[in-house]
């Protein structure tokens, strides 16, 4: 595969970028506050951002930077302050009734980011490659999924199950940063704006939820079986 | 020629759904979707049959070939049919200040289901893809009953967690691309089976399952199927159909694209074994639910699943017949849930109640529509003389190689189950002595009754005969899939 040769510098750059946002998924993991997770993922992402920017100056690709400051300022800004007012009008400010402990949640987290990396480093011996960067990238972003998928099956807020869709695809993000940084511009615009309508959509059917049904927690929503 | 018709098809629907927005009127909504529904309908019809060869457009945005132009066809069909439905359907409803933007919401999301086919890149088809989700959640939640929001809600957090991962495995495709062509590049099906010969086997392999399992979410496949009976069963019942005849076959159309690349990059036995796997699962799950159904929706839901398993395990099988076997499945299976779902709706209706158990002697009581569903019962099963036995039969010999003669078993013997647990519901409907239930109402009246027949002669129609134009279009198809997208 064609990975631009990075300078040490960089690349533990990169690296501790890409760790940073993969603890950042840890805290959402771990705490049981919704505010919390809003937090962590704003800065996340604006870890992400900040990676963005730093492989444009790399690869010298000012198409980069735009998405650097698109991604802060939708991903850092504008999808926080809409969760925000999500969280405001449910009225929910913590998950109640945990399926499974935190602490237990952050064990089992740590397994899948122990998956991630035993595949990161299968796909990188099928590629003939030993780059760490590639490595590290592929384990952050193959863990960042697991552990939205695992938020999304532990929790039962409906705020869980948006912040959960919204570390996938932030994992997703953070990967093609480092993997594909030449992916068209279009595509990437699109994408983020697809997020936000998608996180638009999400917070008025919230809202329907709570009024139609009186509760945001998945766990009593036990009606359609079979 | 072919691109103005699609051209028509991606502006149509949009304008309708813009147009809906702005007007005051339920009426002057009704009459403009039906007419783009009309329009529509009439540029897709002769598009499959013009695709050969395919043609591309906008700036390499737009593809017309002949898979994507029958999945269009398929859904402009649907469409139609859905309109017409939706005229007496939703005016039962009570709410006729609501149905400006139910008709709104309806004619974008066939909009997006419409385009996705014709999309000639992956990443916007993927974005296509992600849109029909995001405007049919508001469908199917559009009754404000506690269960269809929450249906809406587990349709919108399932399919969207799952085609995450269909983003995750078109990230890797467009990676693994760039050893041949370098980190720039656009991502068109064409250029992605272009190089699919220089890209790695293993990364091929994985960003395969990666979209098998996103995009089979999507598409109702067994064991991400989960959102789909409650989707299906809790929307108003055009937006039933359009979803089981229309957005299915759009998302399946992805695994299919991505299942020829991943083949051309020589991931081997592992793409078509793993559709073939889910394709048994689904009929599974769907023998087992359907077996012991007790919502008349919610029967026609795991039907879908069902069926969306028999496409599968057609394109599984691949070659010429097991893919003309797929395509045409693709379009009877469209035509039939239709009138299923038509006829669902109908008899929620007039019983007031979504259980099978309270509604009795269907066939006496509504002689017309009780025939025209009953007709439909039997064809969704697979019997002779409607068009499913036909295709269902195709892809059953597209199988019958050593390699392939346990999935073949297995999906004869599960349809036999299918046969025997739908038709014993349709029984009872029809045919069980009970205590006097008068319906409460006619059935649903002009309107349904004309969808229902518009559905359910093309199917005898098409069970009697073949066309053989189709074949043609069937083996383009198949030829686009053997060498790489178009």
């Amino acid at each position: 595969m064609t990975l631009p040769q990075f300078t040490p510098l960089a690349a533990s750059f990169f690296s501790l970028l890409a760790i940073g946002s993969l603890l950042l998924a840890f805290v959402m993991l771990g705490s049981r506050w919704l505010r919390d997770y809003m937090y962590a993922f704003g800065l996340q992402s604006w870890l992400i951002a900040l990676l963005s920017a730093t492989m444009g100056y790399h690869v010298h690709n000012p198409e980069l930077y735009l998405i650097a400051l698109f991604t802060a300022l939708f991903r850092g800004l504008l999808l926080p302050y809409l969760i925000l007012r999500i969280l405001r009008r449910l009225g929910a400010d913590r998950e109640l009734d945990l399926i499974v402990q935190p602490a237990t949640a952050l064990v089992v987290g740590a397994a899948a980011v122990v998956l991630a990396l035993v595949v990161a480093y299968r796909i990188a011996a099928a590629l003939g490659s030993d780059s760490s960067v590639m490595i590290l990238a592929l384990t952050v972003m193959l863990s960042m999924k697991l552990i939205g998928f695992l938020m999304l099956s532990v929790r039962h807020e409906a705020i869980s199950h948006i912040l959960g869709l919204l570390i996938l695809e932030n994992g997703i993000f953070l990967g093609s940063q480092v993997l594909i940084p030449g992916m068209p511009l279009l595509i990437e615009l699109v994408i983020l704006f697809d997020l936000l309508v998608a996180v638009a959509c999400f917070g008025v059917l919230a809202r329907y939820l709570v009024k139609r049904t009186g509760t945001t927690s998945s766990l009593k929503l036990r009606r359609l079986v079979g | 020629m072919s691109l103005a018709l699609a051209c028509i098809v991606l502006i149509v629907p949009l304008a309708a759904a813009l147009l809906c927005l702005a007007v005051r009127s339920p009426r002057a909504a009704e009459a403009i979707n039906l007419l783009a529904s009309l329009v529509t309908a009439a540029a897709a019809l002769p598009l499959p049959f013009l695709a050969e060869p395919a043609r591309i457009g906008l700036a390499g945005y737009l593809v017309v070939d002949p898979l994507g132009a029958w999945v269009v066809l398929c859904a402009a069909l649907v469409y139609l049919l859905a309109s017409l439905y939706a005229v007496g359907y939703m005016r039962l409803l009570g709410e006729p200040r609501r149905l400006m933007r139910f008709y709104a919401l309806f004619a974008a999301f066939a909009w997006t289901t419409l385009a996705a086919p014709l999309m000639n890149n992956a990443g916007v088809y993927w974005i296509a893809v992600e849109l029909t989700t995001l405007v049919s959640t508001f469908l199917v939640g559009f009754e404000h009953a506690p269960e269809s929001i929450e249906a809406a809600w587990k349709y919108i957090v399932v399919v969207s967690a799952g085609i995450s991962l269909a983003l995750l495995g078109t990230v890797l495709f467009y990676w693994a691309g760039t050893a041949a062509l370098g980190p720039h590049y656009d991502m068109t099906w064409g250029t992605l089976g272009g190089v699919a010969a220089q890209m790695n086997p293993t990364l091929a392999t994985l960003s395969f399952l990666l979209v098998l399992v996103g995009y089979g979410t999507k598409a109702g496949l067994a064991p991400m199927h989960t959102w789909l009976p409650d989707a299906h069963s809790e929307g108003p019942a055009p937006v039933s159909a359009l979803l089981s005849g229309a957005l299915l076959n759009t998302a399946l159309l992805g695994i299919v694209r991505y299942k020829s690349v991943a083949e051309q990059a020589g991931a081997g036995a592992v793409p078509r074994t793993a559709l073939i796997t889910l394709g048994v699962l689904s009929l599974l799950i769907a023998a087992l639910f359907i077996v012991r159904q007790q919502g008349v929706k919610r029967l026609m839901a795991y039907s879908s699943v069902e069926h969306m398993g028999v496409m599968a395990l057609g394109f599984g099988f691949g070659g010429a017949l097991g893919v003309a076997g797929a395509l045409y499945h693709m379009l009877n299976h469209a035509l039939n849930k239709s009138l299923m779902f038509f006829g669902a709706g109908a008899m929620m209706r007039a019983y007031g109640t979504k259980e099978m158990t309270g509604i009795h002697r269907v066939g006496t009581h509504f002689p017309f529509v009780g025939t025209l569903w009953l007709a439909g019962a039997i064809a969704i099963t697979g019997a002779p003389p409607f068009g499913l036995f036909l295709s269902e039969l195709a892809i059953l010999r597209a199988g019958f190689t050593p390699a392939d003669a346990w999935a073949v078993a297995i999906m004869l013997v599960l349809l036999v189950v299918i046969f025997a647990g739908f038709l014993n519901h349709f029984r009872i409907m029809y045919f069980r002595e009970a205590a006097a239930v008068v319906p409460q109402t006619r059935a649903a009246g002009f309107w349904c009754s004309l969808a229902m027949l518009l559905a359910g002669i093309p199917l005898l129609v098409l069970g009697l005969w073949w066309p053989a134009a189709f074949t043609t279009v069937f083996h383009a198809a198949n030829a686009a899939l053997m060498q790489g997208m178009p």
